[in-house]
């Protein structure tokens, strides 16, 4: 027996000993597990065919992709797509169109449900608190189809409500649906009002989490309400608005896609035109697969260096990060 | 919970207690009045949508509206495909998300952590729109149902919360009934799933919805109309029908009466209202569940 600690002391007999003992424990372990590996067949397939599979779809993006040829038989030419893409007087318009509308959403929508939640907070009777909430969850569970066509009836020019309205007040029929100035404003209007009732769940599940006590303490020691708002109830949402906000960053080249599609229309294409129906009015209906795979996957890209940008930020300050 | 009744004498916080309680009972209504609205359109006559701005009572009910509804084949074929793709989609979801969240919730099962890191991945990139159509063209199941069912079988966020779930159960509860003789999957149909039901209203709710309020899907992997769902055709009376937005229909084309499109949006919404209240008690549970944990 030697003295050194520091070197293992075992014989090749030893070695391959307990090596051996190591692979019976996983064969027995494997042996002892196989239903849930049976189990996990269904999830492993649905992941493997349809997320992992079609990330080497990703390639067409390098090619000259015909559906004829197929990927083997199609012509390879590197990054000219990316190339054409960056000198499309399009690429600066998708941008900024891309970035105004989610920045936008950020410094209005977000806000929002954060706003409502302390609100709801502030209100002691339950009942009162509850009535409201099942309210403002509804418009959460309707689909987008629904919300875009009742925008469209109401702020019709054709004898809808609010252009009524304003006509009585004097003023002139506005063509909400159909013009520049207005897409942007309707999108956020209508985006806080299907999703920021939903979205206060999360914020109060955080508020309804803080220790009584904490409350209680702040009143002996002569804290007002204000001072309750801001030494109590802020810091114990602080994390989860620091944890949404970087989520919301990272998806900062993301627009809802289907909440953007059906408000584009040839009138208001020039503002509402984002990467996502770029990415699916190329890609789709006019056939360009190379092309647009290209744009979607500079999108992803810039994405994912997005959010592990903003997830190490949040890491320095204090925060635990999505990963 | 609100410990705040013994410091809101101060007339700033009655003030801001009112006008808390107002603001709030006004958003309320908002969220609700455009579905009012509709409701009751589409119970006017069409003379009456015109005349009348906005309304909650309509003058004189008629239900001409449903009528046409009634006789109308291409909204019934519609109907008929959104309510099999909603019942046999969030069964497919459902077994597919729990089958694949139970084995992950063992943190001892070799592999575990890999799959949960490529699964993790997956929510951050991806094929993107045109790899994922091409795989499934390449499936041949475009213009098929199982478009509509299989490509979203998993969404990522809720195979995580339910997995989480799993986890927050006792370990000692499975343990003792596979000392007992279960096999994995009794244990998980006996034990597990039962003390998972607010988890399973929640989610089957979530899978539910999506499926029915689906739009795009149908449009980008079904070719043929016959097979639409009524989120599309929905689109196409409400939508696609409006003249001053130049979307290209012929000349002689005559746009839906506007009472049937307040009818065919509430059979867009009715069904999910109706199921909405029996399992709202389960759902705000549910969410906080994933929410809390993280």
């Amino acid at each position: 027996m030697s003295s050194d600690v520091l070197t293992s002391t075992n014989t090749k007999i030893e070695v391959q000993a307990n090596k051996k003992y190591k692979r019976e424990l996983t064969m027995r372990k494997l042996k002892r597990d196989k239903w849930l590996y049976v189990l996990l067949i269904p999830g492993v397939l649905y992941y493997l065919i349809f997320k992992i599979a079609p990330m080497w779809g990703i390639i067409i993006a390098f090619q000259d992709y015909s559906p004829f040829l197929g990927v083997s038989g199609s012509e390879w030419i590197g990054f000219k797509n990316f190339t054409d893409f960056f000198q499309n007087p399009d690429f600066i318009r998708l941008f900024a169109n891309t970035l105004v509308l989610s920045l936008l959403s950020i410094v209005f929508y977000f806000p929002a449900p954060i706003l409502i939640s302390l609100m709801l907070n502030e209100i002691r009777r339950d009942l009162y608190k509850k009535v409201i909430q099942t309210f403002v969850y509804i418009p959460h569970f309707v689909s987008m189809v629904v919300v875009v066509s009742i925008s469209y009836i109401l702020f019709t020019t054709e004898g809808g409500p609010i252009n009524n309205l304003i006509v009585n007040l004097g003023a002139s029929k506005i063509n909400f649906l159909g013009s520049i100035a207005w897409f942007r404003p309707l999108i956020i209007i209508q985006t806080i009002w299907k999703e920021c009732g939903w979205g206060t769940i999360i914020f109060l599940a955080a508020l309804s989490s803080v220790d009584a006590e904490q409350y209680e303490a702040a009143i002996v020691d002569g804290a007002g309400r204000f001072r309750q708002l801001w030494h109590i109830t802020l810091p114990a949402i602080r994390s989860t608005i620091v944890i949404l906000l970087i989520m919301r960053m990272g998806s900062v080249l993301s627009n809802g896609f289907e909440h953007i599609f059906l408000m584009t229309n040839s009138l208001n294409r020039s503002v509402a035109d984002v990467f996502d129906t770029y990415v699916y009015t190329l890609g789709v209906t006019q056939g360009a697969f190379s092309y647009s795979t290209a744009v979607g996957l500079f999108k992803s890209l810039i994405g994912l260096i997005l959010i592990l940008s903003t997830d190490k930020i949040a890491k320095k300050c204090g925060e635990s990060g999505l990963f | 919970m609100n410990i705040k009744s013994n410091n809101n004498n101060s007339v700033a916080g009655v003030i801001f207690d009112g006008f808390n309680y107002v603001f709030l009972a006004l958003y309320g209504m908002l969220s609700v009045l455009p579905f009012i609205y509709i409701l009751a359109a589409s119970f006017a006559s069409d003379a009456e949508i015109s005349a009348r701005p906005f309304f909650i009572f309509p003058h004189k009910i008629t239900l001409e509206a449903y009528g046409l509804v009634m006789k109308s084949a291409v909204l019934y074929r519609s109907l008929g495909v959104s309510v099999f793709v909603t019942v046999f989609g969030t069964i497919i979801c459902m077994f597919c998300t729990i089958t694949f969240a139970y084995p992950l919730s063992k943190k001892n099962l070799i592999g575990r952590d890999f799959l949960l890191n490529v699964v993790i991945f997956t929510m951050v990139f991806g094929g993107g729109m045109i790899p994922t159509y091409m795989m499934v063209r390449n499936l041949h199941i475009i213009n098929t149902f199982w478009a509509l069912l299989i490509p979203g079988a998993i969404n990522t966020t809720n195979l995580i919360i339910i997995k989480s779930y799993f986890q927050s159960l006792p370990q000692e509860l499975m343990e003792s009934s596979m000392i007992d003789g279960c096999t994995e999957m009794q244990t998980l149909w006996k034990i597990v799933l039962p003390l998972s039901k607010p988890i399973i209203a929640t989610f089957g709710l979530f899978y539910a919805v999506a499926h029915w309020n689906d739009f795009f899907t149908a449009l980008l992997y079904m070719n043929d109309p016959n097979k639409w769902p009524l989120q599309v055709i929905l689109r196409q009376i409400v939508m696609l029908s409006q003249s001053t937005l130049a979307t290209n229909m012929p000349a002689d084309y005559v746009p839906p009466a506007a009472s049937l499109k307040m009818a065919t949006i509430v059979v867009g919404v009715v069904p999910i209202m109706m199921i909405y209240p029996f399992l709202q008690k389960y759902f705000a549970k549910g969410v906080m569940i994933g929410a809390v944990k993280g």
